[in-house]
């Protein structure tokens, strides 16, 4: 490793090794699985092999990978790579947040969670200003407004809305 | 004149119109605001758009391509931040123009500069049209396959310093496409027995999950940024006079742009670095270049606005999208069961011709929108970051869910989302995922059906068999174009390394050799002696606690 490769390197330099090493080995994985998974039918030509482009993909992911991780102008891991892989960590909260969002839309309905769930995860990224929390609820409404009541978009009506009397029940279901 | 007659027709409905609007004012206030980009609006509008008739679709989609970069300069200009990855260049002339108070000039310029490009890049194409219309029709499979391995291999080569794992990238991307029910002799891939891997991982899924969600948890997982705007003041119609000072420089960079935009895989950044560099060379005060130059502004803001019209050429005319916005547009195609080829090209000519005039109208109506709205439009830059990745991550929901309400999609998106989070904190490329992706389906199809009649490797490249052969030119271009790629990169790749070795050599000389030496020397006689001395002393110990 010299200053020269140091600088050379684009992007950040925590983390690089990390990652590569873990695409390598993901990619060996699937490699070392290529013949469980597909299939070599005879009487077929190379090119047509179910398997041959599967092989090429991951032949291809483990040799980039591995030159890749030979390239590097530090292979060795410290406590910045560690660091950098908590802050990768940290994001999963956001990805729950997400799904908790997917899983309650069929249960509660588009319109409510979105209406709530916005202010929420607003007041979670740490904005206490009232007018922000009402601008983000007002912001869900026009986004359901927009996708689901005017331009038709496929997202189906909640359980929750069977529950409501009548033509409100067949209205709920169509616009929210 | 019939045909732009009969595109002028498709045109006509007040939807397309309402979409056009939609699309350019959208794509404007999209691109004005810093970290979301037409990308991220486009992957959350693509299921919206398929329940529309294609050419809305493709309107509202092409609105967002192509006024975007307008947008994206406000920021380069007044703040220092580019509003899409395409203005980095923007700042370079821009920002130190409005250090110096003339922010309005700045902007007006970039608008004017834009707009020339767009419409320079419109016309050529429509001028291209018959001629492409002619080629067109000599691309078979052998040639859509070569094309689209030319895309990929120089959509790795353009990641300078980063094409082991572009190319790594891309062929993950290959593997992703391969997944699921294989559609010829109907074999499971890498399915692992999981019914929801069967029909495969759909482009849109991951194209959400890599563009909007990880841009959502990007911005989630940063800080705010706290932006001062001025008002500006005047009018904006000084820059149309000022570019018309620099015909020469406005001329070669659109045409730059024209003609990288028209390749797979080479896009704005290198069409903006040829201009830029070509403006400099040429231009009477070189020394004004990065410090708030004219020319320079023209250069860079002219090369980016030609390429969106120039890049639909490659998915238009042979069904090969040039990169990750195109790509994302293919999809909206093949769900209309329009396939764009050489046969749209053939009998859809109007079509065509339509969606180039949509570009040329959608071009005027952002000029003008933003001639009088720019003092308003500024406003957006001051949306917090965190806000953004909020309005994001619920934006991103409709996009995802709405494709098949499927609970396992959102999951994948979101998998895919922590994957394009980690590339954007390692600033490793997400592009060659999703053109490998595309390009991959592309290639395995045409490839198959290309090499039934093939048993050696010149029959590649050859019709028919014996006296009644007749060779491909197209394929014989673009395997030899393939070779050139390869060699200029490897020579690259070659000089870079004898670069660096001279680099490392220059500053490590003799005494460092000598020094090191010495210093491994010494560590070795201290450590020799201190065995010596460990074992004398382990012998002196032993003695004195043998009483025997």
């Amino acid at each position: 490793m010299s200053q020269d490769e140091l600088s050379r390197q684009i992007g950040r330099r925590s983390g690089q090794v990390i990652f590569a090493i873990a695409f390598l080995a993901l990619s060996a994985l699937l490699l070392s699985q290529i013949g469980d998974q597909t299939k070599w039918v005879k009487k077929t030509k190379f090119f047509a092999q179910p398997r041959f482009w599967p092989a090429v993909g991951l032949g291809g992911m483990v040799l980039f990978g591995a030159l890749h991780l030979w390239h590097l102008p530090r292979r060795k891991l410290d406590r910045f790579d560690r660091n950098e892989v908590m802050i990768w960590a940290q994001v999963l909260e956001y990805a729950l947040w997400f799904m908790a969002y997917v899983m309650l839309v069929p249960l509660v309905g588009y319109l409510p969670v979105t209406v709530v769930f916005m202010p929420l995860m607003v007041w979670r990224m740490g904005y206490s200003d009232r007018r922000l929390l009402w601008i983000s609820a007002g912001l869900g409404i026009v986004i359901v407004l927009l996708f689901k009541s005017l331009l038709n978009v496929k997202i189906p009506g909640a359980a929750l809305y069977e529950y409501l009397p009548g033509a409100m029940r067949g209205f709920f279901i169509l616009n929210f | 004149m019939d045909l732009l007659l009969s595109g002028l027709d498709i045109l006509a409905r007040w939807d397309v119109v309402l979409a056009l609007l939609t699309g350019s004012v959208g794509g404007v206030l999209i691109g004005a605001i810093p970290g979301v980009g037409p990308a991220v609006a486009i992957a959350i509008l693509l299921p919206a758009t398929f329940s529309m008739d294609p050419i809305v679709g493709l309107t509202v989609l092409l609105g967002i391509y192509g006024s975007s970069m307008y947008g994206g300069a406000i920021p380069a200009i007044l703040i220092n931040t580019p509003g899409t990855a395409v203005n980095a260049l923007t700042t370079y002339d821009g920002f130190p123009m409005t250090t110096r108070g003339e922010a309005r000039r700045a902007i007006s310029l970039a608008y004017s500069a834009s707009f020339f490009g767009g419409i320079f890049s419109v016309i050529c194409l429509m001028l291209f049209s018959p001629v492409l219309a002619k080629v067109a029709p000599m691309f078979g499979s052998r040639e859509i396959f070569l094309a689209a391995l030319l895309g990929i291999i120089l959509v790795v080569t353009a990641h300078r310093r980063q094409t082991l794992i572009a190319a790594a990238l891309a062929c993950f991307g290959i593997f992703i496409n391969t997944i699921g029910l294989e559609p010829v002799k109907y074999s499971k891939r890498y399915t692992f027995d999981q019914s929801f891997l069967s029909g495969g991982i759909d482009l849109i899924v991951v194209v959400l999950g890599l563009f909007a969600l990880s841009q959502a948890f990007f911005l989630l997982q940063g800080e705010d940024e706290k932006t001062r705007i001025n008002r500006l003041k005047g009018g904006l119609f000084q820059g149309l006079r000022e570019l018309a000072r620099h015909p020469r420089v406005a001329g070669v960079s659109a045409s730059f742009g024209v003609l990288m935009g028209m390749i797979p895989g080479v896009g704005e950044f290198t069409a903006q670095f040829m201009s830029y560099t070509y403006a400099q060379k040429t231009s009477k005060r070189p020394e004004d270049f990065g410090h708030g130059s004219s020319e320079g502004l023209i250069a860079a803001e002219t090369a980016n606005n030609a390429v969106p019209a120039a890049a639909m050429v490659p998915l238009l005319a042979l069904g090969i999208p040039g990169e990750a916005l195109t790509a994302m547009m293919l999809s909206v195609f093949y769900v209309h069961n329009v396939v764009p080829g050489p046969q749209l090209f053939q009998n859809q000519m109007d079509f065509v011709v339509a969606l180039y005039l949509a570009l040329l109208i959608l071009n005027v109506m952002v000029l003008v929108f933003l001639l009088f709205a720019t003092n308003q439009l500024i406003k957006v830059v001051k949306i917090p970051n965190r806000f953004l990745g909020v309005a994001i991550l619920t934006l991103s929901f409709v996009g995802v869910y709405s494709l098949r309400n499927s609970v396992t999609d959102c999951v994948i998106a979101a998998l895919f989302g922590v994957l394009g989070f980690i590339l954007k904190r390692l600033s490793l490329p997400i592009v060659p995922i999703i053109l490998g992706m595309v390009l991959g389906g592309i290639m395995e199809v045409k490839l198959r059906a290309g090499m039934a009649r093939v048993k050696t490797f010149p029959d590649f490249f050859m019709d028919g068999r014996g006296d009644d052969a007749s060779l491909r030119p197209i394929a014989v271009i673009l395997f030899l174009l393939i070779i050139a790629v390869l060699a200029l990169h490897v020579r690259r790749a070659w000089a870079d390394h004898k670069e660096l070795k001279e680099a490392k050599w220059s500053t490590k000389h003799s005494s460092t050799h000598i020094g090191a030496q010495l210093s491994r020397r010494r560590s070795f006689i201290l450590a020799e002696r201190g065995k010596k001395r460990r074992a004398e002393r382990s012998m002196l110990s032993r003695r004195s606690t043998d009483k025997s």
